[in-house]
């Protein structure tokens, strides 16, 4: 009774959100997998088992494979600026520059605005017209006198998934450098300290003690980044779309459920983000229950 | 001890109502029945500056005409339609429909009619004599297998020419093309002056133009035929439109955002022509901020798109009956109001369109619209696939892909292929 006593009320507090993750987040989530491995193409018919056929006659879909690849440069460039600015901008401040908390604010705000928001003001930003129906960047740059930096932007017909980036570099990159300020903060004085009296000079004390020291941060970012990227739906959407020439799965799943009303095809695209995010997550929480036992 | 344990237990129990709770609140929007008064629910995109003019227009014949029921707008803003589609599929997928909706009338409406969402009007149609003021050919072209599901409330026209004077005359263009050969010398012409020839919007807008380029290339009998169950994609008259399509794409000018943006060129005397519904009249003509406030004829004109002269190509917004609407009663005397010649005078001049009933009132009707109303009257008559009369959603979506790819790689070969499996995989 005593033991009961200790666990019972613990459990039925938190048992409303058990049961709400099992229905809503794992119950769903089957239901989807269950949909995708059926042949039910329109919203009437109640569809049939069919193993793995929709998963693998997608990739026959030339949609589907530019959707895919959109997705990866997205991914790429948008990870790897964002932690890249982000790294830079905790480095400029690590040094402790005055004014510290308001940088901190400016760098950070951009997170609190939706993607959606983000997106309408950089359509208009990153507006395609060139030399002199510029408007947005391009007239920036012509004024700069940068005039052949001009381009297409995200009409760009190969890199324009690049550019579609730059919007949520902008609005991740402060989220990443609180990261890794509190990251650089957490490097001991004193391992600095010591390096320097063994001779190192203040780049390779950057080098061999506190860049490894932030891997974790960095793999946290690169997992957060990761799953975000994989995901965008509401960026795109608000800069330009339901285009191919700006396809992601999402949007895809998305035409697919909504305007093709072809729930099979929309669930197994569906199955494909949860799985490429899984990709990311999986061996991160691995990682971190290993890690999790060792201390 | 005791209160730690009645705490865990209230809290818990809260959750779980919260969670339950979740499903049940939608009935009393729905249903009504307070103080005797019955809601009608009619769900529609119009909230922007005209369309929502006009539906408040009808609201109030609405109103007077029925003291005994209490208009209730459901209206989702946003992208055509797009939202408020995807919204309406899913109450309508859990058996919770509003008492009528909004739809565009003809091969859109074909997903719900094949799942039994909707009612047959036949009879309404009966009781309002409507096959009597309805154009003949607009009714064949609604009915699916003899039944009518939707009461078309406008009609917009997709094919036509917008076109800048100043630019054609700067270019040394006498008239509007009439023929698609006609069209593409003239865009030549244009692209010497260092204009912009044709301007153009978003992914959908190319599928617009592709529209009245098929019609204008194939004529309105091959055109029509399309959409029947002897159609042929794959032939080589299909093949020479799409030639064209090419020709009369490279000429575009740098893709807009939207279709506003597209327009607005044309009547800034940056480019030429546009190919666009005529919603774009009301954009054009109407004063700042809901317009540009240009003056017709001088500052922009307009024409029937090139080769289709002769020929209306439509689309509708219409209401509907769904199967187990909470208010039937309410539902069918909006439907009589947006079927009745007042109703439709009342919101078609706001809206900036035409009455789909042939006995309007013609005086209510200026400029464009008068134009347009006569041309209604008199043209055969074309359904518009971007806009849901001839192809079903899946066949319209699988029409748009093929048109994305084709932006990018320019491929006529592989374009008709995939229009021609589009054809065949549709369903329809």
């Amino acid at each position: 009774m005593r033991r009961v006593r200790r666990w019972l009320p613990g459990l039925l507090l938190v048992s409303p959100s058990i049961v709400a993750i099992a229905v809503f987040v794992y119950g769903l989530l089957g239901w989807n997998f269950k949909v995708a491995m059926s042949d039910q193409h329109d919203e009437i018919s109640q569809g049939s088992f069919v193993r793995l056929e929709n998963f693998i006659g997608i990739w026959e879909q030339e949609r589907w494979g530019i959707s895919v690849r959109h997705a990866i440069v997205f991914t790429v460039v948008f990870v790897g600026g964002a932690l890249v600015l982000g790294w830079f901008l905790a480095f400029l401040m690590e040094k402790g520059i005055r004014g510290e908390g308001g940088f901190r604010a400016v760098y950070l705000f951009p997170m609190a605005v939706s993607f959606i928001a983000t997106g309408v003001v950089w359509r208009w930003l990153m507006n395609s017209g060139t030399g002199e129906r510029a408007v947005g960047l391009n007239s920036l740059l012509h004024y700069l006198g940068l005039d052949f930096l001009q381009w297409q932007w995200f009409r760009d017909p190969d890199w324009g998934m690049a550019a579609m980036a730059i919007p949520a570099i902008w609005q991740m990159s402060g989220y990443v450098m609180a990261l890794f300020l509190a990251g650089f903060r957490g490097v001991p004085e004193e391992l600095r300290e010591s390096a320097r009296v063994d001779g190192c000079g203040e780049w390779q004390v950057y080098r061999y003690i506190v860049l490894p020291m932030l891997r974790p941060v960095t793999l946290s970012a690169l997992i957060i980044l990761g799953h975000i990227s994989l995901k965008v739906f509401d960026l795109i959407v608000a800069v330009s779309g339901k285009q191919i020439i700006t396809d992601v799965p999402a949007i895809f799943m998305w035409t697919a459920v909504f305007d093709s009303h072809d729930p099979a095809k929309g669930a197994t695209i569906a199955a494909y983000i949860v799985l490429s995010v899984a990709v990311f997550v999986i061996p991160y929480l691995v990682w971190n229950a290993r890690k999790g036992k060792r201390s | 001890m005791r209160r730690r344990w009645l705490a865990a237990v209230a809290v818990s129990v809260a959750g779980l109502l919260t969670l339950t709770a979740c499903g049940g609140n939608d009935d009393k929007a729905a249903g009504g029945g307070q103080s005797g008064q019955k809601k009608v629910e009619v769900f529609s995109w119009w909230t922007g500056p005209g369309e929502a003019d006009g539906l408040k227009a009808m609201r109030e014949i609405f109103e007077k005409g029925n003291p005994g029921f209490t208009f209730y707008d459901a209206a989702v803003a946003g992208g055509s339609g797009d939202q408020a589609r995807a919204l309406l599929a899913s109450k309508l997928q859990a058996n919770q429909p509003p008492d009528t909706f909004q739809g565009h009338a003809g091969a859109e409406l074909q997903g719900y009619i094949k799942a039994g969402k909707l009612e047959p009007l036949n009879s309404l149609y009966d009781e309002l004599k409507l096959k009597d003021v309805l154009p003949q050919e607009l009714i064949d072209q609604i009915s699916v297998q003899g039944q009518v599901y939707s009461v078309p409330v406008n009609i917009h026209r997709s094919n036509v020419l917008w076109f800048n004077p100043s630019v054609l005359k700067e270019a040394g263009i006498s008239a509007a093309p009439t023929t698609i050969e006609e069209f593409v010398a003239d865009l030549d012409k244009v692209k010497k002056t260092g204009k912009i020839p044709l301007s153009i919007g978003s992914q959908w807008t190319a599928v617009h133009l592709l529209e009245s380029v098929l019609l204008g290339s194939l004529g309105t009998d091959a055109y029509n035929q399309l959409w029947t169950a002897n159609a042929d994609w794959s032939g080589a008259n299909v093949t020479k439109a799409l030639e064209n399509f090419k020709a009369i794409l490279s000429y575009a000018g740098t893709p807009q955002e939207d279709w506003q943006p597209a327009a607005k060129q044309v009547a800034d005397g940056e480019a030429a022509f546009n190919i666009m519904g005529d919603w774009a009249y009301g954009y054009f003509h109407n004063p700042a901020p809901g317009g540009l406030g240009k003056t017709s004829k001088t500052d922009f004109d307009w024409a029937a798109s090139p080769g289709t002269d002769g020929t209306f190509m439509w689309l509708s917004d219409s209401f509907t009956l769904p199967k187990g609407a909470p208010n039937r009663d309410g539902a069918l005397a909006w439907l009589k109001v947006a079927a009745s010649k007042e109703g439709q005078d009342a919101f078609n001049p706001k809206k900036g369109s035409i009455p789909a009933r042939k006995d309007a009132d013609k005086s209510l009707y200026q400029d464009y619209l008068a134009w347009d109303l006569e041309q209604w009257a008199s043209d055969k008559l074309a359904g518009s696939i971007q806009h849901g009369v001839v192809a079903n959603d899946a066949w319209r979506t699988a029409i748009n892909d093929a048109v994305g790819l084709f932006q990018q790689d320019k491929d006529v070969a592989k374009f008709q292929q995939a229009l021609t499996d589009a054809a065949k995989n549709s369903g329809q």
